[in-house]
Parts: structure tokens; C-alpha cells; sequence
């Protein structure tokens, strides 16, 4: 048994997803900066913060992105391997959906020509990750993802020598160099394992986890907490105005790489860590 | 401790006068400029051609606005990260300009030129765009609309929060932040 889709359905989600993710954040990261603010002693430290969430109000009463970056359309789609989807292509139909939702939603479009620096006026095309899972649902993850911070972002390929020390050596160090630039306080995902370009995929799939929640795996669940701590020991603080708020989380996902290699990607986010899914 | 009240034109008694740190209010007239638009600014001035806007003074603000919505002044208008202009601020500044406001590090040359012009760098909220919009009273076009988010704009900005990142001293925010 097989269900079908118009690929119709999949542009009218897209479009909506792009306007409402770029108005409102997920709640475990609007609770994350409230948790952060009351945190909190240094006064500049505070006023901040509370700019940042008093954005939130103002965004949404005015119908206003958080963000003037309303980022590159990074669309992640679990496909259930009993669904058909009809009446058109998959990639078109995304790709209408965010030209719709970034016009309709007057969201700026920022993706151009790499080369030329030419924009393509409608923010296509979006980045697109699909999986194929068990199951006749489609789920669609919508993430816009903002220059600034993923200029930020490192990918090494780690001599397997250089162990967990190594590991935590380079995403906070990682996390230093972009002090200030990709506006803290920032969530910070990190890929462990995998090769040279999967890495990075878990990294950005890790910001997707809730704020909050615990890694599966203990160690790495404690691995987490131990890199949150010294993160947020540097100092660098909300906007690197100092203070104790440099990250909200530190999220890693980890997967099996060859023995010759240990991949460690670092994405990180800023505080505007928008996403949001629906499921057809 | 209060925050300072500055309207524009700034001069050079008043920006000596702000530290690292303080928290200022912005009124008067900024001009938005970012990659592209810096590059062809500094085209112009030095082939000696006239700029968009006069710089003796000015304050250029590192953003491109979400597009305008009806019935609305300005789009989202948060700063982008200063670092990509820095090649083009050391002219501008030793051609009078007087204030960057933008979010994160400068470099060396910057912070150099901020002491030798007596300029100063502030940072706006990075992120925070839709309540720096409410700060934003006109809003007009002025130079290059083919850029799009790009294109250079007059605003008129009231009391818009800004933070002192870099002083006419040599003094770095980001820097004394994580000595502390």
C-alpha cells in the first residue's frame, strides 16, 4: 500500500514554513535565552539579553522577521519509503515554495552567484537534505540559516591521535575565533566521525536537537555539558559584550569513520536558532 | 548607569569623550553600506569622484534590511558582521568618516585608524532587527537601488541602542571582555 502526495502540498508547507520560522523561535530556544538573562549578573550583560527577547514580541506583533538575515533556505525532508509523490518534481516544488514564502513573507533574499555575486531575487535555491525512512509520511524540516554565523562554522579532518583532547581543543577554539562575530549567545553543533563531508551534515543536524535535551550516548551526553561549561567560561558573552552567555547548548552527534581518520565539524548558530518542521 | 544620548552630526569632543562599554542612544541621520557598497564607495573617492552621501562626520550603519512590508518604514534592519568592510574603513575614516555601527571584530587597521580620525566603532544588537526597525523613523534610498538589500540608504534613526566596542583610545570591548 502506497500513499500519494501532490507535490502542490509540499510547496504550500514550504512556503508557510519559511514565513513562520523566520517570525517565531522554537520555544526550547526562546526558554533557553529567558534561562540565560535570568543567569546573569552583569548588567550589560542583561540589557542584552533582554533586547534579544524583547525582539521576539516585536516580531511577532509586527509580522516581522527576528532576523533582516533571514538566511539560506536549508530544507531537511525524512521521505517515507511508501509514499509516492505526484504531479510535478520534488526540488521545484521546495524550491517554489521558498521564492513564495520569501516574497510573500517579505524576507530578504540573500543567495547569489558565487563567483559574480549575482542574486537570484527569489533566495532559491535552497539547500536540500533527504532521507529515505520507514513509514508513508513525509516530514519537512525547514532551517534559514544565517550567513554570519555559518562563516563562523570549521570542519577538521583530526589525526585519530589527537583523541577527545584534540576534539574539545578545536571546538573551543573554534568557538573563540568566532567570538563576537556569529552573535552569541550561539548554539554550537558539532559532528564527530563520519568523512569529510558528513561530518558537517551531523554538525547542522545537531542544532536541530531541543534545547534541553540529553545525547543518547552517556558519554557524549556528558562530553556536551563539560564543552558548555568551558564555553561559557570564556567570556565572550551575549553579542561578546562579555558575560556568561556565550552558548545556550553545545549539541553533538556522533557516527563511525575509518580508522585513519577522525572528521570534527563545528556549525554553529547564533541566537535567532530557527527551524521548524511540519509532517504531511 | 545611564545610557548617552548622541544625535548626529557627531563631532570629534563628543566621540573622545565615549569608553569601551558605554551604552549609547543614536538620533539623526545614518547611511546603510555593506560589502558591495563599500567597494564601489571607495571606487569613488579614490578616483575622487563624489560619493553618495557627504562623509565628513557621517555614520554608516553595516545592514541590509528584510524588504520593506506596506504601510511600514523599514524592514528588519539589524548589522551585518563588520569585519568583511574592514578593508575599506581606514579610507573612509581618514576621509572624515566619523562612526561605524556594525556587530563583531575589527582588525588592527581599524582600531588603528578609529585613534589616528578620532572615530569610533559601535555595535548594534546583531539579531535583533525587528526592535531596531521601531528605531527607525525615515527611511529613503539614496545610492545604487540595483543592490537591492545592498543599496545605500538614508535613515532616520531615534534612539538607537548602541553598544562602544571601539574608542578613539585603541580600546577593544571584545577583547577586554574575555581578559576579564
Amino acid at each position: 500500500m502506497s500513499r500519494e502526495i501532490n507535490v502542490k502540498d509540499i510547496t504550500a508547507a514550504i512556503t508557510n514554513l519559511a514565513i513562520s520560522s523566520n517570525r517565531k523561535l522554537p520555544d526550547d530556544v526562546a526558554n533557553a535565552l529567558t534561562a540565560a538573562r535570568n543567569n546573569e549578573s552583569l548588567p550589560l550583560a542583561q540589557t542584552t539579553i533582554d533586547d534579544i527577547i524583547k525582539n521576539q514580541q516585536i516580531a511577532a506583533d509586527q509580522k516581522l522577521p527576528l532576523c533582516q538575515d533571514t538566511g539560506m533556505a536549508v530544507v531537511f525532508l525524512e521521505i517515507g519509503q511508501q509514499l509516492q509523490i505526484t504531479g510535478g518534481d520534488l526540488t521545484e516544488a521546495i524550491n517554489c515554495g521558498v521564492a513564495q514564502g520569501y516574497t510573500d513573507g517579505y524576507l530578504r533574499k540573500s543567495i547569489v552567484s558565487p563567483l559574480k555575486r549575482e542574486n537570484t531575487n527569489d533566495n532559491t535555491p535552497a539547500v536540500i537534505h533527504t532521507n529515505i525512512v520507514p513509514g508513508d509520511k513525509l516530514k519537512i524540516t525547514f532551517v534559514p540559516k544565517g550567513g554570519g554565523a555559518e562563516n563562523m562554522s570549521r570542519l577538521a579532518m583530526l589525526k585519530p591521535s589527537a583523541g577527545i583532547e584534540g576534539i574539545k581543543r578545536f571546538i573551543i577554539d573554534a568557538v573563540r575565533e568566532a567570538g563576537p562575530n556569529p552573535c552569541p549567545p550561539i548554539v554550537v553543533g558539532v559532528g564527530i566521525g563520519g568523512n569529510f563531508e558528513y561530518a558537517p551534515l551531523l554538525a547542522k543536524q545537531a542544532l536541530l536537537r531541543t534545547i534541553g535535551s540529553k545525547a543518547d550516548d552517556e558519554d557524549i551526553a556528558a562530553l556536551e555539558t563539560e564543552l558548555l561549561t568551558a564555553i561559557n567560561k570564556l567570556n565572550i558573552g551575549a553579542q561578546g559584550f562579555g558575560g556568561k552567555s556565550t552558548a545556550l547548548a553545545v549539541h553533538i552527534a556522533t557516527a563511525p569513520c575509518h580508522f585513519a581518520t577522525l572528521p570534527v565539524a563545528v556549525n554553529i548558530n547564533c541566537h535567532v536558532a530557527r527551524h521548524q518542521s511540519v509532517i504531511l | 548607569m545611564s545610557d548617552i544620548i548622541l544625535t548626529t552630526p557627531l563631532n570629534k569632543e563628543q566621540l573622545q569623550s565615549l569608553k569601551i562599554g558605554d551604552k549609547v542612544l543614536l538620533s539623526g541621520i545614518i547611511y546603510t553600506a555593506r560589502d558591495a557598497a563599500h567597494k564601489r564607495l571607495v571606487a569613488l573617492l579614490v578616483n575622487g569622484e563624489k560619493l553618495p552621501f557627504e562623509l565628513p562626520g557621517a555614520v554608516i550603519y553595516y545592514a541590509g534590511p528584510s524588504p520593506t512590508p506596506p504601510g511600514k518604514v523599514i524592514g528588519s534592519v539589524g548589522p551585518t558582521t563588520s569585519g568583511r568592510m574592514d578593508d575599506y574603513t581606514p579610507a573612509l575614516q581618514d576621509a572624515g568618516l566619523a562612526a561605524t555601527i556594525g556587530k563583531g571584530k575589527r582588525n588592527q587597521s581599524v582600531i588603528d585608524s578609529c585613534v589616528a580620525n578620532k572615530a569610533v566603532y559601535f555595535a548594534a544588537l546583531g539579531g535583533a532587527a525587528a526592535l531596531t526597525a521601531q528605531c527607525v523613523k525615515e527611511a529613503e534610498i539614496i545610492a545604487w537601488p540595483e543592490l537591492g538589500a545592498e543599496a545605500v540608504r538614508r535613515l532616520r534613526v531615534e534612539n538607537m541602542p548602541l553598544v562602544v566596542i571601539n574608542d578613539t583610545n585603541g580600546n577593544d570591548l571584545y577583547i577586554k571582555a574575555v581578559e576579564a
